[in-house]
């Protein structure tokens, strides 16, 4: 970034247009209130975060005393006792391996179709294209009640694939959109060359072109797993059993159990949102990038 | 034809069809026939049990939802929190969006920190609401007490006066950030000359923001716009956790119904029809919103390339 070199508002006067980009320099008392508006936003976000990150070290009396003052004295005993019972860690186990399962799929099935899409002229393409571009607006609520009843058909309750396979299916329109901008962009002459020497179309796909849509292909994955990590009417209904309780799952079951205990709920919200934000300062950009290109090549 | 040619054509098909067939079959299963299996089972009287649905009814459920006073209160209240979404969450991340524009010190920090609630599942956000509004630990209530606000106090999601407004402070809390990185996305797409030329012509702050930025931002708003709109259509996971639609369905949305008509009191007929009814009012807003209004942008993309040939 470069610094800014004039320190007055650019008056309007010839020979001072074009060229570097205009340094919009504040007033100090703007600046101020820029500054102040941030602040309070910032703080509606954290607020409620760190009261429960207390509210977790804290035993029911000094909740109701003191909802935000610092603990007094420090509990660590709800945490600690979420952190030794195998529930938790098996729903994030659950979490991560449907995830996982999640992303791999739709990603998988979606590169090979956005493959065809970007690069294959064939009659009824873009009416194929509309078709899968129409279910972005299918949420699992419409859905539910029949997928339900069409999983218990397939024996798919209390089964991992019960909710992997139709999220994998959900996922497809928005990640068939953005790997198919992406692979558009891909110089045909390279799967032409690719092709005289002696090159499949599988083989140009597998070892070409998907190294090269790296960047996407890591945006439409973190984009499946954030998902899947989120999905919460899909389990609710799948899974019966406890063991296979997902987070969202595992959190909603925990509040009904412990409608009494606030500070024992609250330690539990706040390990749950651990992974997600961890990942989200991972993955932060691939999110974000993911997100705009959806929105806005949609 | 050449025989080169045609074998080459054959291999095509071969690909097209090979490559396609994964998505068109995982799609088709668990997407496209279970939402016409929902308009057959909206359909009958079925309470969801035994193999397939014999009790035909016709057009029943449909009438029975029109004569629904839950239905009723579900259309409007899901019109309200649109309307709120647009004129107050919209509006909120567009400020929000300019002034993180703008130069301002640890601007980095807050992009990432509007956005955080975004990344949060919409039950963990709801769970810890619940505890914000709760009545004596809660966190609203005090920091209100604190302020010198007490007579603001409430009790925030038992009183069906207030409920839906709550929860749409929840919904604002965790959705403005997403809004908010469309938005900068498509101001950061806006080309700088173009601000420089209208400060260089002497406009003011306003008249760019109101001649410049908002024009060419519109395309972003638009789309922003539509979000909003099918998220609150479709609003689920955060009611049913929060309140679970109530007290006396003051807070219950369209999928709350459905809900809790499937899998609670298992009249999987009716909720087949309240799923139908949900879907083609995204359908029909989504056609029409595409016809109307964000044809246009089609329309502005090709003219503003004009202006700038």
């Amino acid at each position: 970034m470069s610094a800014p070199t004039r320190t007055a508002r650019p008056r309007p006067e010839r020979g001072n247009r074009g060229g570097g980009r205009m340094s919009r320099l504040l007033g100090p008392a703007q600046s101020l209130s820029l500054h102040t508006v941030s602040i309070i936003v910032g703080l509606i976000i954290v607020v409620p975060i760190a009261f429960a990150l207390l509210g977790g070290f804290k035993d029911n009396r000094q909740l109701s005393n003191s909802p935000f003052g610092l603990p007094s004295p420090w509990i660590p005993e709800n945490y600690l006792e979420i952190l030794g019972s195998g529930s938790f860690w098996r729903q994030l186990f659950n979490s991560t391996l449907i995830a996982l399962a999640t992303a791999v799929i739709v990603v998988g099935v979606a590169a090979l179709a956005s493959f065809v899409f970007a690069r294959y002229a064939f009659r009824g393409r873009e009416m194929l294209f509309l078709f899968f571009t129409i279910g972005l607006m299918f949420p699992f609520a419409v859905a539910i009640l029949p997928l339900f009843i069409l999983l218990r058909t397939m024996g798919l309750l209390d089964n991992p694939l019960g909710v992997i396979l139709p999220q994998a299916a959900f996922g497809l329109p928005v990640t068939i959109i953005i790997l198919r901008s992406f692979f558009r962009a891909i110089p045909g002459e390279l799967e032409e060359s690719a092709i005289l020497d002696g090159c499949t179309p599988f083989g140009f796909f597998w070892r070409i072109l998907l190294p090269m849509a790296r960047p996407a292909i890591a945006t439409v994955s973190v984009l499946a797993i954030v998902a899947s990590w989120n999905n919460f009417m899909l389990p609710l209904v799948v899974f019966n059993d406890p063991n296979w309780w997902t987070i969202p799952v595992g959190v909603q079951e925990f509040q009904g159990q412990y409608a009494d205990d606030s500070a024992k709920v609250l330690a539990y919200v706040v390990l749950a949102m651990v992974p997600a934000l961890a990942f989200y300062s991972i993955a932060e950009r691939q999110l974000i990038g993911g997100l705009t290109a959806g929105a806005t090549k949609g | 034809m050449d025989r080169n040619l045609r074998r080459r054509r054959i291999s095509d098909r071969i690909t097209i069809g090979l490559f396609m067939l994964p998505a068109l079959v995982l799609f088709g299963v668990l997407v496209v026939v279970p939402i016409l299996v929902a308009a057959y089972t909206s359909l009958f009287r079925w309470n969801g049990f035994g193999g397939l649905p014999t009790d035909f009814i016709g057009l029943d459920n449909f009438v029975r939802l029109l004569d629904d006073p839950v239905f009723i209160g579900d259309l409007r209240r899901g019109a309200l929190l649109v309307v709120l979404s647009v004129t107050v969450q919209l509006p909120l991340a567009l400020g929000l969006a300019l002034l993180l524009n703008q130069k301002l010190r640890g601007r980095a920090v807050y992009r990432v920190l509007f956005f955080a609630p975004y990344v949060l599942s919409e039950v963990i956000t709801a769970v810890l609401f619940d505890m914000v509004f709760s009545q004596n630990r809660g966190l609203a209530n005090h920091v209100l007490r604190l302020v010198g606000l007490e007579g603001l106090s409430s009790t925030w999601l038992s009183d069906p006066s207030t409920v839906l407004y709550s929860v749409f402070l929840v919904m604002t809390w965790k959705y403005f950030g997403f809004h908010m990185i469309l938005l900068l996305a498509g101001r950061q797409n806006i080309p700088r000359e173009l601000h420089e030329a209208a400060a260089t012509d002497g406009a003011g702050g306003w008249q760019i923001f109101r001649h410049v930025t908002l024009p060419l931002l519109a395309p972003t708003i638009r789309i922003s716009m539509f979000l909003a709109v099918i998220g609150s259509i479709q609003l689920f996971d955060l009611v049913w956790v929060l309140t679970g639609g109530g007290p006396l369905n003051a807070s219950e949305t369209m999928a709350v119904t459905m809900f809790q008509y499937g899998f609670r009191r298992f009249e999987v007929g009716y909720a087949s029809a309240i799923s139908i009814a949900m879907f083609l009012i995204s359908l029909t807003f989504a056609v029409l919103y595409q016809r109307f209004i964000l044809r246009r942008d089609l329309e502005g993309a090709m003219t503003t390339m004009g202006d700038q040939r």
